[in-house]
């Protein structure tokens, strides 16, 4: 079971920002190709997130993955919903869909 | 084959009947990097051409492959690339 007060925090982090990325290092500095390539996406088209950093505290990291049911680092999340990992972001980015997502949750992004 | 690669080939034939499944082992390319051992068999890519995951969403069809696949991902395989596709959506990327 996911720790209570580890629970509390990430809903926390989901509920009060439209979007956010667990991940491996910073959104500045990634510390693993797969969360970099999401804060690529995420960058190049221009949306605020928050990056939360796992490697800071590994009770996120593990209560990430039991909160998601999801056994892998990254994870995006918006406007408190489960995205996906690198595989799904970068999909979704390709073939239109991260655009319609985050047009219909009114999150800010740059036409391209 | 490679051990790891060829028992998670195994357990994806037998719990979805995949029309296509390839299995690919990146690990040379994250040597060094956290996760990885000498040994190789840490990183993966797997494509995988199922009915079964015809009319499921992304994040479905991926927790289907992760439950599958949860003793390899547990114990030994750091990072899992997968691109699941029912057989009508498959075609080249």
């Amino acid at each position: 079971m996911t720790d209570t007060s580890v629970a509390d925090r990430i809903k926390d982090d989901i509920s009060t920002n439209d979007v956010v990325l667990f991940m491996k290092g910073t959104p500045v500095f990634p510390m693993c190709g797969f969360s970099a390539a999401v804060v690529q996406v995420l960058s190049h088209m221009g949306v605020k997130f928050k990056g939360v950093n796992v490697l800071d505290d590994p009770s996120i990291r593990q209560g990430i993955k039991e909160f998601s049911d999801w056994p892998t680092i990254p994870q995006l999340y918006v406007k408190g919903e489960f995205i996906g990992g690198c595989d799904i972001v970068r999909e979704m980015y390709q073939s239109g869909e991260l655009q319609d997502l985050f047009q219909n949750h009114g999150v800010a992004f740059k036409a391209e | 084959m490679t051990t790891i690669a060829a028992r998670m080939r195994a357990k994806l034939e037998a719990a979805l009947a995949p029309t296509r499944l390839e299995v690919r082992d990146d690990s040379h390319l994250h040597a060094g990097h956290s996760g990885a051992r000498p040994e190789g068999e840490t990183h993966f890519s797997v494509t995988i051409v199922a009915a079964a995951f015809a009319g499921q969403g992304r994040v479905a069809r991926q927790r289907r492959v992760n439950e599958i696949l949860a003793e390899e991902l547990r114990t030994r395989v750091h990072a899992l690339q997968l691109r699941t596709l029912a057989p009508d959506e498959d075609r080249a990327p």
